[in-house]
């Protein structure tokens, strides 16, 4: 480096994080997508387009999708509340909003399964309305929200506690009510932390895989997910296969977010 | 429209923010409430806005002798500029300013090429023709508070209330402003009530200055009667630079003397009766006027303003003995 | 007080959504929580001493120590260094660099372990030559370790750059005009005022590292005794129907998760700024 720097360490620095950076995320990741390059097009194609692997890909990409979707009108009703209301439990309310991040997805897997199967807490009473909770689709689903929805309330709370009160002043002075004061003047403020919570709870769930295995029953077809289909292929010995599921799910969630990303620079330009 | 305030109390838990206020604003004037941070004068406007509750059965604020006290601020027809402008980013000029217009129930909600018609017309109003589809972070702070004047001033509203109106902008677009907003004000006739901590700003633009200090109303009047006639040590403070001399005959109550009020003679025209005598410590007559640093034979320090002119007249320089006369002074016992 | 404030609720609707909020956490959150302790001391406290004293236990609970004791000084290192380097300097590159850090968020778990099965196994481009010179690394230490930082990876650094950020570089430049060198600016001027997010990150960091499931199995082997993390035992234990042992290895991690959660609290409380984040 040729320009003189005021704070020392930039060599070392950056020598590590590039050094660590490449060792492990890097090379690895290169090695996965050559991997999978070693076959054709052809084959790429039938391995993406065969029945179980579109089953799989429509089941984690769609159930991923209603997770994020649920988690974020959750954990918005959450944050508000935390935010903004005081009431007793509130600090052990706003403590526990982390377990989903700090408990291991097996355990949340396991222990959702039993409420959620239908002799469990809250299975029972889904099979009494004829739902199916745990071995389904729907227990995908669950199982995706529980992970995804802290991300939700933890992008959105630091925002609505910076947003201070002038706004929402301003608004009722000028005759809004407070229906119309959250429509017109709240919301819009949050779109973008609810678009990044969103987004976060959203890729978190396209990868999940310890806390859907044990709910989802995991049959072909039905309610098998993407990862559980790779490491199924793993145990087959199928190295191609394997690596041409993981890098097509890798690519087309990074064109996802990066489709999101877009949506959020075009907002944030917008209410700069 | 008058505004009227009577026997206001506001305690935010044990402190005591309000202590029974009472004021009236006469129609169409320009009111302000000048005092220091901590003073009361932001909760007092919030109060009269509706932001802020009075303690319950403390007193009332009346709009032209109609109660409003229990009238939510949504409805009390207020105009209220925030210090920062609260302006909704997310939103064009012209939707900020038609805001209040839009949010009205569709019975009375103009029809929208009344509304496009009103924005135009306010945009005109503030000088900011043009400049409807820009969003706030596209304009300069002074813009800004322009729009905000306007989103205020969209819903007609009886009184406008301005917190701190220059204080997020820079010296030079708050002079210009200044001068605006009061020829602005004496076109519309608006009663406007509003905060400012600068006391200048008060002695300026107002018709009426209303002096808080500690929760209580210190004094109200004109600018130059309470310049000139101020009722409290605090107010002759907090209005400009002011010496505080003790004497002998009541070392308690200080003699206030403003520097300006500071006559300097010869030390041999000295009359016993009304002067003091005095050394020019410090003596600074870089531009039109001169200051002068005095120390009395007791050691106290006393400030005092001439003009070139009277500096040149008496030829002083540092060590030379003078004269002091006291006049207007001003004693609080 | 009579008049209600123009930013709050009506006191039914306030009510409403405090009582929604409680009812959602508690549904989604505290019954799970609650049920892995209900499920682990339904056969007593002795079946629950016994699951987690038991060899494959033990030896589970071992190796995730080790496991975790390895990853988290290994990323806590990386983490400040790349904190270092994306807050303190501009260069070209710094915002590939920062989007770089982030990918193991966005990449399953699962994939982070295929990457090295692919690296390292048998039919992997190293297991030839791993194999003729008898080093083992899937199904192996090394493989979880190796998976257990990937996924682990941006812990730290994630929590510092913001904060670092926040902070600017002034006191650094400070240190550096009254003579400090390298190391002193570091441990006198930057820890001290990074302390709590560093703790905090590497609070985050352990617990993902000690609960990490998906890119372990697939590079474990569940070799039982051998390579099984806690995780692995407790979904070992659930498929082989010791639904009691497993629950009681579970609340073991459940713990882990309230002693983090606890601790992260503490940090918050300490540190007089809230730590928010993943």
């Amino acid at each position: 480096m040729g320009k003189k720097r005021v704070i020392p360490g930039f060599g070392l620095s950056f020598g590590i994080t590039v050094f660590w950076l490449g060792i492990i995320i890097l090379i690895p990741l290169s090695a996965l997508f050559i991997k999978a390059a070693g076959l054709g097009p052809a084959e790429w194609w039938k391995i993406l387009t065969s029945a179980r692997v579109l089953a799989a890909a429509k089941l984690t990409f769609g159930a991923s999708a209603a997770a994020a979707a649920v988690s974020t009108v959750l954990g918005l009703l959450v944050a508000w509340v935390l935010v903004r209301y005081q009431f007793p439990g509130r600090r052990i309310l706003d403590a526990i909003v982390d377990l989903p991040f700090a408990l291991p997805t097996a355990v949340a897997g396991i222990t959702l399964t039993s409420i959620y199967a239908p002799t469990g807490w809250i299975g029972k009473y889904l099979a009494d309305m004829g739902i199916q909770g745990a071995y389904s689709p729907f227990g995908v689903f669950i199982a995706l929200t529980f992970i995804g929805f802290p991300f939700v309330v933890r992008t959105v709370q630091p925002v609505m506690e910076d947003m201070g009160l002038e706004l929402e002043e301003a608004s009722a002075i000028l005759g809004a009510g407070r229906w119309t004061t959250f429509r017109r003047v709240i919301f819009p403020v949050l779109i973008p932390a609810l678009i990044t919570g969103f987004t976060l709870a959203f890729a978190r769930a396209i990868g999940e895989y310890g806390s859907v295995i044990f709910i989802s029953g995991n049959l072909p077809m039905k309610t098998e997910i993407l990862p559980l289909l790779i490491v199924a292929q793993l145990e087959q010995v199928k190295y191609e296969a394997a690596a041409v599921i993981a890098s097509g799910m890798l690519l087309v969630s990074f064109f996802l977010l990066f489709l999101i990303n877009l949506l959020q620079r075009r907002l944030n330009w917008q209410t700069r | 429209m008058s505004i009227s305030i009577q026997s206001i109390h506001k305690t935010f838990g044990s402190y005591t923010a309000l202590d029974n206020i009472s004021l009236e604003v006469p129609d169409g004037s320009l009111t302000a409430l000048l005092g220091p941070s901590g003073s009361g004068k932001t909760t007092l406007l919030r109060i009269v806005a509706g932001l802020e509750f009075a303690d319950p059965g403390s007193g009332h604020v009346q709009f032209h002798g109609e109660d409003v006290t229990d009238i939510p601020a949504g409805q009390r027809g207020v105009g209220f500029v925030f210090q920062h402008y609260a302006l909704f980013k997310h939103m064009t000029v012209a939707e900020n300013i038609a805001f209040g217009l839009t949010v009205l129930p569709s019975s009375k909600r103009p029809a929208k090429k009344d509304i496009d018609d009103r924005v135009n017309e306010l945009l005109g109003l503030v000088k900011l023709d043009g400049l409807g589809k820009r969003r706030p972070h596209e304009l300069s702070g002074g813009q800004r508070q322009r729009v905000a004047l306007a989103r205020a001033l969209a819903i007609r509203p009886k009184v406008l209330l301005l917190d701190e109106p220059f204080g997020a902008l820079d010296a030079q677009v708050r002079k210009d402003l200044r001068r605006w907003l009061r020829i602005f004000h004496d076109e519309i006739g608006l009663t406007t009530l509003f905060v400012t901590h600068d006391q200048e700003e008060a002695l300026e633009l107002a018709d009426q200055v209303v002096v808080m200090a500690n929760s209580r109303i210190e004094q109200v009047g004109p600018p130059q009667q309470v310049y000139d006639h101020p009722e409290t040590p605090f107010v002759i403070r907090f209005l400009g630079n002011v010496n505080a001399i003790k004497d002998s005959r009541n070392p308690e109550a200080p003699i206030f003397v403003r520097p300006h009020d500071v006559g300097i003679l010869f030390a041999a025209e000295a009359d016993p009766a009304t002067d003091r005598l005095a050394r020019v410590q410090h003596l600074f007559a870089a531009g039109p006027v001169a200051k002068l640093s005095l120390r009395l034979e007791d050691g106290q320090f006393l400030d005092a303003e001439l003009s070139r002119q009277q500096l040149d007249e008496l030829g002083l320089d540092v060590g030379d003995p003078v004269a002091v006369r006291m006049q207007g002074a001003s004693r609080f016992e | 007080m009579a008049n209600r404030s123009v930013t709050t609720e009506s006191a039914l609707v306030r009510w409403l959504l405090i009582g929604l909020a409680i009812v959602i956490l508690t549904l989604f959150l505290l019954l799970p929580l609650a049920a892995v302790f209900i499920e682990a001391f339904r056969r007593g406290s002795e079946v629950f001493i016994k699951a987690l004293t038991e060899d494959a236990a033990l030896s589970a609970i071992k190796l995730t120590l080790l496991a975790a004791g390895i990853s988290v000084p290994l990323n806590t290192a990386f983490g400040l260094a790349a904190a270092w380097l994306i807050t303190k300097f501009r260069f070209k590159g710094r915002s590939f660099l920062l989007s770089l850090i982030d990918l193991p968020f966005a990449v399953s778990p699962v994939i982070a372990g295929l990457v090295f099965v692919l690296l390292f196994g048998a039919r992997g481009w190293f297991g030839p030559w791993l194999k003729a010179n008898d080093i083992q690394i899937i199904f192996a230490l090394p493989g979880i370790i190796l998976a257990t930082v990937f996924v682990t990876f941006p812990f730290v650094a994630r929590e510092l750059i913001p904060l670092m950020e926040s902070q600017g570089s002034d006191q650094e430049e400070a240190a550096v005009t009254l003579g400090a060198r390298g190391w002193q600016v570091f441990r006198h001027v930057t820890l001290p005022n990074i302390k709590w997010g560093l703790l905090y990150g590497i609070l985050l960091c352990n617990a993902r590292a000690m609960g990490e499931f998906g890119a372990v199995s697939v590079v474990s082997g569940h070799i039982r005794g051998k390579t099984n993390t806690l995780p692995l035992h407790v979904e070992v234990l659930y498929n082989e129907y010791q639904f009691s042992a497993a629950f009681a290895c579970a609340a073991l991690l459940a713990l882990l998760a309230l002693l983090t959660l606890g601790l992260k609290s503490l940090v918050e409380h300490l540190s007089g700024h809230s730590a928010k984040g993943h």
